[in-house]
């Protein structure tokens, strides 16, 4: 993975020392609250509901074994004991004291990790495939052209006061695992006809209130000027994106107010004019960061064959692991998700831990999920079940993902001074009533997904089944989604109507299920039989 | 009633505007009447506070209630952890927030 | 107490600056003030005779103005780009950065502070136009970038 050069550290270490003098100008009252925010929003230091609360930045998801247990000593030493990670593959630690903030700055900066950019109205932290390195179907490795963009988007001086957020997904497979089509910009590294390597380009997707699909703006960008179009992308955006209402700034809006032929036409026209700037890192930049990315040094010869025995193993194998495209590996995924727990949270010695294996069983290297979930890229199916047991011994053994049980949550009103409606106790008896009910099985890949209010953290447009919370007259709310999907055949969910109470929306979802098992056809999964049989069925089923 | 809430500056931590100072638990929150935007810009100005703002409750025999659940759950802690909640030996405080 | 930041050897020009509107129809005036919503590449033919741009910022969340100075810049424009308004110095770095060379802020900076922010960044990742080596170039052995 990529190591920092001196140059690299020491924009880090900077920045760190920046943070400290703001701080303390605002700990002695010479900036006030009004000129701070925009700043530690800068560094990732939000004032939450109970505290500040920190959002560290895991650049494209990839973290090594000491960066992993660096964030458990964070947890220990700073916060409560645990952390949180989010569906933008960082971290969140909800317990910091703003005088703290820059010695954990500094603390992260001891292992090649920051937490710029990670809010505010700018280029935030990378997103990319978990799979990435490991997957048999990708065209390449998509986390060099990540890093690329990192270190471009990291202290913009042009864009750091957009009129909104602005989120870049990178992936390099025609499977979708980053939610690429939801974000502003969605990078898929492509191979053209003439089987260059190039970027297909899609610009204004997005969750939120006004949830769109992103366009594709440009088939192909060459790798040399990757930069310079996204540049185009975002200056476009910047002059002319809304800002008399926040609601209405992102970029989704501008492509779709102005329209995708219009948006594209002055981006290209802004793309003709920064090539004359000379903007662009030479192609040995890219070159200079791809074997970073390297392959780490797979055995050859490895059997494939895994003892099965153990019938607890043999299900969290088959729930757990993913195709790898080495022979004899598997990537892992250890599920955040525990039957009951918190989705996304992890203790202080899960997350040190997490980051043992990672040392010991996959190369030194672990990803965090847009799940919610971390994910051991490269083990040897050979030493599959030493490590399961070890995860069984720590209470990270779940065999749940991509199940119902796999939920992505929010925070939701127990931790965001955002949200309407809590989240978890939600997820939580959900897993709960279906883990108890044994129906997980039988339901087979379901993406439930609960956002706390319309801005969607929990990306509740795009679960199989998702989840609202909204505010009604002071009492906690949710709404029911349907048909909702982040994969390649990206879409967004309809609402079926009148909301539930907490305990209702449970029976709502179990109903859900109900009317899916029902109707499918050899194969099927939820969201299939959903789009065969439409929204009818299951809104009898649920309100009848 | 009218109380004030807010966060400490330094620590982050939840407070409530007690007629003296801040205090930590919202029972001890008193009724400031119309004076919250007073008190919210002396209190920020000399950086005892951030974020201050007005919500209205009520008093009983069982203490100050916020009339909105954010203010209940701000109160008390993430009902999802009773652990880290203001009172961690009693399971069913949650409760207390619906 | 900064009030004025000024990083031009050139005779201060006190011309009054007309907006850009006016300019439109009197385009021989020698300064003009470009507000947010404004197009700087309107100003683009008449840059020779164009002493001073003021580039007004009334709310420093709004980050227009960074675009309009580089496009300025980028164009081939040489004279003054003051920043005016809310600016404060915690922004003037990346206002460096993107061709501005006079600040002109509501509230005077503390000096220390202006020194500090101004020396505090010895790379930087992106090409602009302040003629700074980016740091890809610095890897790859052409500082001149």
């Amino acid at each position: 993975m990529y190591k920092y050069d001196n140059y690299d550290q020491q924009m880090v270490d900077t920045r760190v020392e920046e943070f400290r003098d703001q701080t303390r100008r605002r700990l002695s009252g010479e900036l006030s609250e009004e000129k701070f925010r925009p700043l530690r929003l800068m560094n990732g230091l939000y004032l939450q509901l109970h505290a500040y609360m920190l959002r560290v930045a895991v650049p494209y998801g990839t973290l090594s074994g000491a960066q992993m247990k660096a964030l458990g000593d964070i947890a220990d030493k700073y916060d409560r004991g645990y952390g949180h990670f989010t569906t933008r593959q960082n971290i969140q630690y909800n317990w910091i004291k703003l005088e703290d903030a820059p010695d954990i700055l500094a603390d992260l900066a001891k292992v090649e990790m920051h937490a710029i950019q990670t809010s505010g109205n700018c280029i935030r932290n990378i997103s990319s495939d978990h799979f990435a390195g490991a997957a048999a179907d990708e065209l390449v490795d998509p986390r060099p052209y990540a890093e690329l963009l990192r270190q471009w988007s990291s202290f913009h001086p042009e864009f750091s006061y957009l009129p909104r957020k602005f989120k870049i997904a990178v992936i390099a497979a025609d499977t979708d695992r980053a939610a690429m089509r939801l974000h502003d910009i969605g990078i898929q590294i492509v191979k053209n006809d003439a089987g260059e390597i190039g970027c297909a380009f899609y610009v204004g997707g997005g969750m939120g209130r006004t949830p769109m699909v992103a366009p594709l703006i440009r088939e192909f960008v060459p790798l040399d000027d990757l930069i310079t179009y996204s540049e185009a992308c975002v200056r476009v955006y910047n002059r002319n994106g809304r800002r008399d209402n926040k609601y209405k700034a992102r970029i989704k809006i501008l492509v779709h107010e102005m329209g995708k032929d219009e948006y594209t036409r002055q981006v290209e026209e802004e793309f003709a004019h920064l090539k004359s700037q000379g903007i662009e890192p030479p192609l040995a930049e890219l070159e200079r960061i791809k074997p970073y990315f390297a392959d780490p040094a797979f055995k050859t010869g490895l059997s494939d064959k895994i003892d099965r025995t153990d019938p607890d193993f043999a299900l969290w194998v088959d729930r757990n692991t993913v195709t790898h495209k080495a022979p004899g590996y598997v990537s892992a995924v250890i599920s955040l998700k525990p039957v009951g727990g918190i989705p996304g949270d992890a203790s202080a010695d899960q997350i040190r831990l997490m980051g043992e294996l990672a040392t010991e069983y996959s190369f030194d290297e672990c990803r965090v999920t847009h799940t919610q979930n971390i994910v051991l890229p490269h083990v040897e199916k050979a030493r599959l079940k030493d490590l399961f047991d070890v995860l069984d011994a720590n209470g990270l053994s779940s065999p749940n993902l991509d199940t119902i049980e796999d939920i992505i949550a929010c925070p939701g009103l127990d931790y965001c001074s955002l949200a309407n409606a809590r989240s978890i106790p939600v997820a939580q008896k959900i897993s709960k009533r279906f883990a108890g009910s044994g129906k997980t099985a039988e339901l087979g890949e379901l993406k439930l997904k609960i956002s706390g209010c319309i801005n969607a953290c929990g990306h509740h447009h795009a679960g199989h089944i998702g989840i609202l919370g909204v505010d009604r007259k002071g009492v906690e709310n949710y709404q029911l989604l349907l048909g909702g999907s982040e994969a390649e055949d990206t879409s967004l969910g309809k609402i079926t109507g009148p909301g539930f109470s907490e305990d209702g929306i449970v029976d709502a979802v179990e109903k859900a299920a109900d009317v899916y098992i029902a109707n499918r056809e050899d194969g099927e999964r939820f969201l299939d039989t959903y789009r065969r049989i439409g929204m009818d069925p299951f809104k009898e089923a649920i309100y009848g | 009633m009218k109380i004030l809430t807010g966060n400490d500056l330094k620590t982050g931590d939840v407070t409530w505007w007690d007629g003296q100072g801040w205090s930590r638990h919202v029972n001890d929150a008193v009724d400031v009447g119309d004076k919250a935007d007073e008190i919210a810009a002396r209190e920020e100005a000399s950086r005892n506070v951030v974020g201050a703002y007005a919500i209205d409750a009520t008093k009983d025999e069982n203490g100050v209630r916020p009339a909105h659940i954010k203010d209940r759950i701000r109160a008390l802690g993430p009902t999802v952890r009773p652990d880290l909640t203001l009172k961690p030996a009693d399971p069913a405080a949650g409760n207390w927030v619906i | 107490m900064v009030e004025f930041l000024r990083f031009r050897d050139d005779e201060v020009s006190e011309s009054p600056a007309v907006t850009v509107d006016a300019f439109g129809e009197q385009s021989n005036a020698g300064a003009v003030r470009i507000e947010p919503g404004d197009d700087a590449r309107e100003l683009l033919p008449h840059l020779a005779h164009i002493t001073r741009v003021e580039v007004n910022f009334p709310v420093f969340g709004d980050g227009r103005g960074y675009s309009a100075a580089r496009i300025l810049r980028e164009a081939g424009y040489e004279g003054e780009i003051r920043a005016v308004g809310d600016v404060a110095v915690d922004q003037i770095a990346y206002m460096r950065r993107c061709g501005f060379d006079a600040f002109e802020p509501e509230k005077a900076m503390n000096e220390a502070d202006v020194k500090t922010a101004l020396e505090r960044w010895e790379n930087v990742y992106q090409k602009t136009v302040d003629g700074r080596a980016p740091i890809w170039a610095l890897r790859h052995g052409s500082a001149d970038a």
